[in-house]
């Protein structure tokens, strides 16, 4: 038995062991928010959000997860309205299908978190000085691959989110 | 993925006992391993789960150098402030590798183990003698971008893909381990991966049921710190080359060369002739061509990766003429 | 020119409709469905031709959780590949028919388990062995015939005036010989489908582009009448051509449904995608082109050699580019091709234009040059005033506008024009352009609206949306036509019940299902005109905020409808007659700046300005997403994308999305897109054409003659990687 938060709310829940977090999310609890694109973390679609940082929830064991925190697309509403990411996604059109879009509103929901938290990318070059800028951006959201090609519009809707504190006047 | 059984042990001692488990394996962060899993590459009956031991994180060593414990993930490794201050070459070459969602996952060991991405060896269909001893290499006739050109034989031309090892390589690393029997030991990260030679299946010298513990970093180099990667496109994907360095110059001489190469071999490549090629000599662009020509006087490339070859050389040219650009400006 | 659009709703940057459920998780994809199935798993042929000598289910039939495992010795009967139907997408798409194996990846076998855990690993537990036979694989010239036709329409051959003496007459020619690669079109979401059956009624939930041939896929397969089968693909995670028909995980997962007498599920992993999902063909091409001293294009010559997969008659057409874009004296082209034990070669987002707007727009950089000229002058000079291909008068033409606006934004007067002339550190710097030209088509469809006695309104038909934003200029249409507010108007799509359209594909479907639902919006309003009393052409009457009104004379929607039962309306499309009597195409230029890096030859897009007139625009917002998305493929298919065949197994190695490099986001710098708003009425009422493929016409083109003015080099074997540059 493995029993875990999923969006606020407890869950326990025995599955085979093989079975991983996203297939436990679509297949066993019926949240299907959360896509399959490629099952090898080679896409990003499956992004959630583990104890708060973003992870493939198709690497990693249901089983693994005992006693941790999932937020899943589903549990980034602000209560019966949308969030502001997923505001911002609405807004800029940051998308075209939606199918790689819960995965790409979590890992910008962790974007804003991981800049002002300080932590470098590899576009980084002076630690003292992480903002928002549009290449940055464009390099943490690489993870996320986004078949239909709204790559600007993602950027538009996570610069916007982050808002001016986050930027800086170099931002291009 | 065949079924299995899911041990989570509480400490690194009851992890060791758990190991011992009919075809048992670690599992860290699972990104690679659940990976060839799904794909029946790799076939544990059991897995141990390390991912959230406490194997002891940061701390600094005796000498001035860096421990760090094997469970402490990519994304913490990489933007640890003595790793970003002393050993950026470290941190560089973290945050090029994967992706976010997958480095905050990823392990220090587990990175280390890491299996090769050659396309033969992750398809259960096709001959490999590093996944089936004996049934062949279809790398070495087949279409072969991401292969091997230097140290490889005839048995395989698979290349390690981990950016952190490279970098690890470069700085002399120690990783410290214990085996099943508890027995602890320690290893340098250049001697960890072996060449293939004739048994291509065994990736590294470290024993079944060998559990990484942690890695320490040697007292800081200081000199620039570099990596550079060359991929096919600009975010989340493997090395073709890569070059981890750090460059020390003193009175328009080079004190301290370390150059490890990436995606070239089927280890972390650590560059020792171009290190000696430069040893004491003036910076200079004759200097660092030379040192390239030396370490890859005995590269190898029959298929699509010749290209890698003139690559390699012209990345270690590169990233020494930016390092030392850098060094000469601070 | 229709009057009654008045741009209230039409045009109008109207967020998605369908938008909140996306950005929720709430919108539900084909394998989402609630509904209790067995999960199926597909095992992949290992070979590329042959039969199968022996197949061995028994210890996957032992494993835990295993149902059933279909093989062609046990599998429901089917109709043969290819039987039914000369249509390519109507056609039987039957598998496990017998043991005959036509292509690497094709399924051999379908595990049914009850979790995808215990049938992915009894899948593995199926032992197959073959009678292997040596497969035809890849292009062979000698070998290849002319195809039967080319797609878009296009036939297999085209003369018109005399290539000899227009290239005997030339001074200065090119003759090259490009390769375009293997490539797939790898939506997100993989091909999933579940399937029911209740008696003879068979039920699917799919990801399907064009639900009605759809339809008839599954009648000539399984030999049932179309009435008993119903189609639903309400979302769809992008198609880009690979879901315009039926495909494996459908047809199995009817199969196993029928079998079990249970619904079942089936999901292509990605990796069998590579092997067992459309791809797009490797093709060899030919161009030569003759020009004058004073440069004047006089001879244009192109030729391809492709393969098609076995019993599935597609071939793309590059020489498509060529057709529209130039005048010339002579412009002749040959599309060969063979049948071949390759997966399925099919449509991949804007077959033809996508290859040759970088094949035949780089020839053409080739020979400006050689003339002399700028590219963007030497195309000028050369602007048609019929259409080269076929002498027809073109429906309407801006290709110059779109040129000079976008070289204005630019500031492409500016370029250095020698190759390899600016650095910046250890960056070559270079700028590029192309023409992008995509066949404007409309296809037949009808479509059914409801407004309800308390004046909500009902848009019913087939049609698809594949990310394009179907449901939302439905929306903004009937909004306009009805003085309606979008938040009163539901649009119910890709049902198989609704009335029938052409589905999404070809660009064809904004235009086609807008127009079928215009053509039933303009009968519902002379229906209520005439419940409303007026006595006037119904089009002099202004529908706006729920009410018409003419003159001083107005009537509240409301009052007319709320002691009526509602009204009903129909509307249908098929394309007139001015698309036989002009050439209807799209039109747009490109411009891009690229930077290649000196030592390591990587190459960084760095800038793109886009100009594109595709008739009405009918949301400025989504149609902006539809070119940025058409950018992104044409930088991707310049730079990135490539399928490495294995030629000794007929399979592709990289076949997962580590190594076939798709656009990453770092990949695609801010692109500036620029509208021409030129309505067409000779496409249809509502005067929009083509825009979805557009933007990737001529993308790539931009992208490589700016790697030529960067580095100096031509590369002829697509992608440019940067091996290539070395």
């Amino acid at each position: 038995m493995t029993s875990l938060t999923i969006n606020g709310k407890a869950v326990e829940l025995e599955v085979d062991p093989r079975t991983t977090l996203l297939d436990a999310l679509r297949e066993h609890l019926k949240l299907t928010g959360s896509k399959k694109g490629c099952d090898h973390g080679q896409c990003g679609a499956c992004t959630v959000l583990l104890d708060g940082e973003r992870v493939n929830s198709c690497l990693v064991l249901f089983a693994g997860c005992d006693g941790q925190d999932v937020t899943t697309i589903e549990g980034l509403k602000d209560g019966d309205e949308l969030g502001a990411m997923q505001r911002a996604f609405v807004s800029h059109d940051a998308f075209q299908c939606g199918y790689c879009t819960p995965g790409q509103i979590c890992s910008a929901v962790a974007t804003l978190k991981e800049v002002e938290r300080g932590d470098a990318s590899a576009v980084t070059a002076d630690d003292g000085d992480i903002h928002l800028t549009r290449l940055e951006v464009q390099e943490r959201m690489s993870g996320n691959i986004c078949r239909c090609g709204a790559y600007n519009n993602i950027v538009d809707a996570v610069m916007e989110t982050g808002g001016a504190a986050l930027q800086t006047e170099a931002a291009e | 993925m065949k079924p299995i059984e899911y041990i989570r042990p509480d400490s690194a001692d009851a992890a060791l006992d758990a190991i011992r488990a009919e075809n048992a394996k670690f599992i860290g962060g699972g990104t690679n391993l659940l990976d060839l899993m799904k794909l029946e590459v790799e076939t544990p009956d059991a897995l141990v789960d390390v991912h959230r031991l406490d194997m002891g994180g940061f701390s600094d060593t005796d000498g001035n150098g860096l421990r760090i414990g094997a469970e402490v993930t990519n994304t913490t490794l990489a933007n640890n402030s003595r790793v970003r201050k002393d050993y950026r070459v470290l941190s560089e070459a973290l945050l090029s590798g994967a992706t976010v969602q997958l480095r905050n996952r990823a392990t220090t060991g587990g990175n280390f183990l890491q299996r090769t991405r050659c396309y033969y060896f992750m398809d259960t269909t096709r001959p490999c003698n590093k996944r089936e001893p004996g049934s062949g290499c279809a790398a070495l006739n087949g279409p072969s971008r991401i292969h091997a050109i230097l140290g490889t034989s005839a048995h395989c031309i698979a290349t390690h893909p981990s950016d952190m090892a490279v970098a690890m390589a470069a700085l002399d690393a120690k990783i410290h381990t214990r085996k099943a029997d508890g027995a602890s030991r320690t290893v340098a990260a250049t001697e960890l991966h072996r060449l293939p030679g004739d048994t291509p299946q065994i990736d590294t010298v470290l024993e079944d049921g060998e559990l990484i513990e942690a890695v320490t970093l040697p007292a800081p180099l200081g000199g620039t710190h570099l990596y550079r990667k060359v991929r096919d496109r600009s975010s989340y994907a493997f090395a073709l080359v890569s070059a981890a360095i750090v460059l020390r110059i003193a009175d328009g001489k080079i004190e301290t060369t370390r150059l490890a190469l990436g995606g070239v071999a089927h280890k972390p490549w650590r560059a020792e002739k171009a290190e000696a090629r430069l040893a004491g000599q003036a910076p200079t662009e004759e200097n660092f061509q030379a040192a390239a020509e030396a370490e890859l006087a005995d590269a190898r490339a029959e298929g699509s990766h010749a290209f890698k070859i003139e690559l390699a050389k012209r990345t270690i040219v590169a990233a020494l003429r930016e390092a030392a650009d850098r060094e000469n400006a601070a | 020119m229709n009057d009654i659009i008045k741009g209230k709703w039409i045009g109008k940057p109207l967020d998605r409709v369908d938008g909140p459920l996306k950005v929720s998780g709430a919108a539900t994809y084909a394998a989402e469905h609630d509904i209790d199935a067995a999960i199926g798993f597909i095992v992949e042929a290992t070979i590329a031709k042959g039969t199968i000598a022996s197949i061995e289910t028994a210890n996957a039939e032992a494993a835990k959780g295993v149902i059933a495992v279909l093989t062609y010795e046990n599998a429901p009967k089917m109709a043969p590949w290819g039987d039914g139907a000369d249509d390519r997408f109507e056609q039987s798409h039957g598998v496990l028919v017998d043991g005959t194996i036509r292509h690497y990846g094709q399924p051999v076998a379908l595990v049914i388990a009850e979790t995808l855990e215990q049938a992915r690993h009894a899948a593995s537990l199926v032992a197959v062995t073959y009678d292997e036979q040596a497969p035809a694989l890849g292009v062979d010239r000698a070998d290849s015939e002319l195809a039967e036709g080319l797609d878009g329409g296009f036939e297999p051959t085209n003369r018109r005036g005399d290539f000899d003496r227009a290239w005997a007459e030339s001074d200065l020619t090119v003759d090259l010989n490009y390769t375009t690669p293997h490539m797939i079109p790898a939506a997100m979401e993989p091909h999933s489908a579940i399937a029911e059956w209740d008696g003879e009624r068979l039920t699917v939930r799919n990801s399907l582009q064009v639900i009605a041939s759809g339809v008839a896929c599954l009648a000539n397969t399984f030999g049932i009448d179309e009435e008993n089968i119903r189609v639903l693909s309400p979302y769809i995670g992008g198609g880009f051509g690979s879901k315009l028909g039926q495909h494996y995980d459908t047809i199995l997962a009817a199969a196993g449904a029928k079998k079990l007498n249970r619904p079942v599920k089936v999901v292509q992993t990605r990796r069998n995608l590579f092997h067992a999902g459309p791809h797009r063909a490797r093709i060899e091409q030919r161009i030569r082109l003759g020009a004058t001293r004073d440069g004047t294009l006089k001879a244009v010559n192109f030729e391809t050699w492709s393969t098609q997969a076995i019993g599935y008659f597609y071939t793309e057409g590059p020489m498509a580019s060529a057709a529209s874009a130039y005048r010339c004296d002579a412009l002749h082209w040959t599309g060969k091709t063979r049948q071949a034990n390759e997966t399925l070669n099919d449509s991949m987002r804007a077959p033809g234009e996508a290859l040759g707007g970088v094949t035949f727009e780089a020839a053409i950089d080739e020979l400006a040059e050689k003339v002399g000229m700028d590219p963007l002058e030497f195309r000028l000079k050369n602007e048609p005033t019929e259409d080269p291909a076929s002498g027809k008068p073109f429906a309407t033409r801006d290709l110059v506008e779109c040129m000079k606006r976008g070289a204005d934004e630019f500031g492409w007067a500016d370029r250095p024009k020698e190759p390899r002339s600016r650095r910046e550190g250890r960056k070559l710097i270079g700028y590029g352009m192309a023409s992008a030209i995509r066949g404007n088509m409309m296809q037949e469809g009808s479509c059914r609206i409801d407004l309800s006695a308390g004046g909500h309104l009902t848009v019913k038909m087939d049609m698809t949306d594949i990310g394009t934003g179907t449901y939302t200029i439905l929306t903004q249409i009937a909004a306009e036509a009805l003085g309606l507010h979008p938040d009163d108007i539901t649009v119910d799509l890709a049902d198989s019940d609704n009335p029938a359209t052409a589905g999404s594909g070809g660009s064809f479907g904004a235009g086609t299902s807008g127009s079928a639902l215009w053509n039933a919006c303009i009968a519902l309003r002379e229906k209520l005109a005439r419940a409303g009393g007026f006595n006037i052409d119904p089009d002099e009457i202004d529908f706006d905020e729920g009410t018409m009104q003419a003159g001083d004379r107005a009537v509240a929607l409301a009052d007319v409808l709320k002691d009526s039962d509602g009204f009903s309306a129909e509307g249908s499309i098929k394309p007139g007659e001015e698309h036989e009597d002009y050439v209807q195409n799209s039109y747009g230029a490109h411009f891009c700046e690229v930077a290649v890096d000196m030592d390591s030859c990587e190459i960084e897009v760095r800038r793109f300005v886009s100009v594109f007139s595709a008739g009405r625009i009918l949301n400025r917002k989504t149609a902006h997403s539809q070119c940025l998305g058409g950018l992104v493929w044409g930088i991707g298919g310049a730079i990135r994308e490539e399928l490495w065949m294995d030629e000794r197994t007929g399979g592709y190695v990289n076949r997962d999305l580590a190594e076939y490099h798709v656009a990453v986001n770092r990949d695609v710098p801010k692109c500036d897109i620029i509208f021409l708003e030129n309505p067409d009425p000779k496409s249809n009422p509502i005067g929009t054409k083509g825009i979805g493929e557009l933007a990737l016409c001529g993308a790539g083109g931009a992208v490589v003659n700016a790697i030529y003015n960067a580095t100096g080099k031509r590369v002829y074997d697509l992608p440019v990687t940067l091996d290539k540059l070395l």
